[in-house]
């Protein structure tokens, strides 16, 4: 029995240095002497938020495909590789370890905010270009080889409270928050800061967390009594579904104001009453259901390939594709440049571009990695989104 | 004959403690050569200050589950109070001490020290019951770790620090003031002091400290305690002292893999993923796959985990799908009765064998 146990343990330990000096062998092959242009990213692939990381990967395909079918970009092709990062900074490192082995160049992600802010400081130290589609939290961009696609969270709260300020659509305002969420959390604070500025009154802000997202009654009763004619949810659509579904059944119907979370509120939630939604407003830089060309073959296309409808995050990163395509054109770096001459180049041409997309157009970023577009309202009118 | 027996029986922990220890040496030597030859990917590079983390926190929690014999649910919940008190400090102090060694080495302390003393206060009450209420404790202690550290806003400026449970807004700081916790976002921008050397000197230390303790007095006490209660009692062994010892020594230990965590990363946040029940659950299927009370096993098996589906990358979305079902062979392989009965069958089997060839040589 010891013999044996002895014979494993020592099997397993050669095992695993055997697989660590393999594992070393392939790697290290970060000068690229062909010529495809190698995009990598991380995001949640399975787990909770895998919804997004998937919408991310599939999007980013479509376009990656799309390019190379038209020819590629100054003759290079893309190449693509999305590695899981389970939501969690730990292993966003690892997978983007996995894809620095691989060979990447220019990186596409990552997906949520805190795996962001954890690569964030590994591209910084290996000076690769990054280029977030939906990361959203502030320090996402906070190193200078850093952009994003998306609004920043203070910067969503901000445009809530102009856009109900500025159109009067409300004088008391309930919120209700996750503050166990950084998105939701930050926008909430940015969202009270700009209040500040108008003459509308927050009567009750109201928080919960992760782990009792599922009665809302007490928040809501709360918000009923306040006397607000405007509940404020910079939270997701899943739990704002509930929030509605609630509200309904206790018989309060405020106006409901929601951020780019919102965005699936009408197909992503199962047994939800989409009826109840109608008259939600929101912000999103992207409706599916928009009669624009170049988003109807974007839905169309991406509907083919992958079934369901896409969302905001598979917008923003088919965008950060075409960004991507946009600043190597401008800048004319090659793929067998080093990873660093390709940062900088990127970099200085990413501050001059102007840029349309299904997220907006006229985009153009600040070297502090902050885009700056017009924010778009859609409203929920018989099912689909209006913008308003 | 008596003495002599002793001896031997000394040096067969001697022999033990000396294999486990010069396993560790003997990987980190490797590892460095491989290093320095440019030989390891970037994925490895990466893995190996979680890796020492994991080892930490599996040999830690095999003091409280294996030689004390008491379940712990909340081992992650210690870890948590390492890392933010830690890092919160290393954050404040990032301007104070410029020496990166010996900021992190107060760092460490201090991580311990918490992590600890947070051991010390739960044990205290529920130490002295018998039955699984450290379980149950525990696991409520890690969740209300987490949840605590979500709602706290604490800032610092030069009027001091400001606390608040709300929002940044309410600390109130003057305009040169920053925010330090910033409640569910956690600490950004820690300082990446940890490293692989440095890991595996607080995994030896840890080694040293707790293989140690089981075969001081005071662990001879403290399995005393796990096989038989009235016993150690009878013989006048204090119980809620050596239970409390072994348990807040097992708690710093977290707190310690904790302050390597969030030295690692540069941003740090309690989530259920990292903090949680869940992460808990990970320790103990650690300790439970390594072996019950087997150090060395837990190492290992802290490593092999780990690495598991960081290796199994290239299987795409199968990756979790076989990292479960090789969880679950691996599980019953180790502790299956049937599995136990083949396996020695096998290696009785392989003696007869061996036993007939000497004999026909």
């Amino acid at each position: 029995m010891r013999k044996f146990k002895k014979l494993v343990s020592a099997a397993l330990v050669s095992a695993m240095v055997l697989a660590m000096a393999g594992c070393g062998s392939d790697g290290n092959s970060n000068t690229n002497a062909g010529n495809t242009f190698k995009i990598g990213g991380t995001g949640p692939l399975t787990g909770d938020a895998a919804a997004y990381g998937q919408a991310v990967r599939n999007a980013a395909q479509l376009a990656v495909d799309e390019i190379n079918a038209n020819g590629g970009v100054n003759g290079y092709m893309l190449e693509l590789n999305y590695q899981d990062d389970e939501h969690d900074p730990e292993k966003a490192i690892n997978a983007y370890n996995t894809i620095k082995d691989w060979g990447v160049q220019i990186v596409l992600g990552s997906v949520t905010s805190k795996p962001c802010i954890a690569v964030g400081g590994k591209t910084k130290e290996d000076n690769i270009f990054q280029l977030t589609p939906s990361g959203t939290a502030v320090e996402c961009t906070q190193h200078d080889n850093a952009f994003r696609v998306c609004f920043s969270d203070p910067a969503q709260g901000t445009v809530s409270a102009q856009y109900i300020g500025d159109n009067n659509l409300a004088s008391k305002i309930a919120i209700i928050y996750d503050s166990s969420d950084p998105y939701s959390s930050g926008i909430y604070e940015s969202f009270t800061k700009e209040a500040g500025n108008y003459s509308f009154e927050i009567v009750s802000a109201e928080a919960f967390t992760s782990e009792s997202n599922t009665d809302f009654s007490v928040q809501l009763q709360k918000a009923k009594d306040s006397g607000a004619d405007m509940v404020f949810l910079p939270i997701y659509y899943n739990e704002a579904a509930l929030i509605l579904t609630q509200a309904n059944s206790m018989g309060f119907t405020p106006q409901f104001f929601g951020v780019d979370g919102m965005d699936g509120i009408l197909s992503g939630v199962e047994n939800f009453d989409a009826s109840l939604a109608e008259g939600v407003m929101f912000l999103t830089p992207f409706a599916s259901t928009s009669t624009e060309e170049n988003i109807v073959n974007f839905v169309t296309a991406y509907e083919e390939k992958f079934g369901g409808t896409p969302n905001q995050f598979a917008a923003d990163a088919y965008d950060g594709v075409y960004i991507i395509k946009a600043i190597i054109e401008k800048s004319g770096v090659k793929p067998s440049d080093d990873v660093s001459a390709i940062c900088e180049g990127l970099k200085s041409a990413m501050v001059e571009l102007t840029f349309d997309g299904l997220t907006g157009s006229g985009i153009t970023w600040s070297a502090d990695g902050e885009p700056d577009k017009a924010p778009s309202v859609v409203v929920i009118k018989d099912g689909v989104y209006n913008e308003m | 004959m008596n003495t002599f027996l002793m001896n031997i029986k000394s040096n067969k922990t001697l022999k033990s403690k000396i294999i486990t220890l010069g396993l560790v040496v003997g990987v980190y030597i490797i590892m460095q050569v491989l290093l320095s030859a440019g030989a390891v990917s970037s994925l490895i590079k990466g893995l190996l200050v979680p890796l020492c983390t994991y080892a930490i926190l599996a040999v830690s929690l095999n003091l409280t589950v294996g030689i004390l014999g008491e379940l712990s649910l909340g081992h992650a919940g210690f870890m948590c109070i390492g890392a933010f008190s830690s890092a919160f400090f290393s954050k404040c102090m990032q301007d104070a001490i410029p020496v990166a060694g010996i900021r992190f080495t107060a760092a460490i302390l201090i991580g311990a020290l918490c992590a600890g003393l947070f051991g010390l206060l739960i044990g205290i009450p529920v130490l002295r019951l018998k039955g699984d209420y450290l379980a149950i404790v525990t696991l409520a202690f890690g969740e209300i770790a987490k949840n605590v550290i979500n709602m706290l806003y604490i800032g610092i400026d030069e009027n001091g620090m400001h606390f608040s449970t709300k929002s940044t807004l309410e600390l109130n700081l003057s305009e040169n003031g920053r925010v330090i916790i910033q409640g569910a976002q956690g600490i950004t921008g820690t300082p990446n002091d940890s490293s692989f050397t440095v890991g595996i000197i607080l995994l030896l230390i840890t080694l040293l400290v707790i293989l140690n303790l089981i075969h001081s007095r005071d662990g001879r006490a403290i399995m005393a305690i796990r096989d038989n209660t009235i016993a150690a009692e009878s013989v006048g062994i204090n119980i809620t002292k050596y239970k409390l010892m072994a348990f807040s020594v097992s708690a710093a230990f977290a707190g310690v893999a904790g302050v390597l965590y969030a030295h690692n990363l540069s941003t740090l946040s309690a989530t259920p993923k990292n903090f949680g029940y869940n992460m808990s659950i990970m320790i103990l299927v650690f300790v439970v796959l390594g072996g019950i009370g087997n150090i060395r096993g837990s190492i290992i098996a802290s490593v092999i985990l780990t690495l598991l589906p960081e290796l199994l990358r290239s299987l795409n979305d199968y990756r979790m799908l076989i990292y479960a079902i090789v969880l679950i062979v691996m599980m019953l392989f180790n502790w299956a009765p049937a599995c136990i009965q083949w396996r020695e069958k096998v290696v009785y089997k392989l003696k007869a064998k061996k036993i007939r060839t000497k004999e026909a040589e």
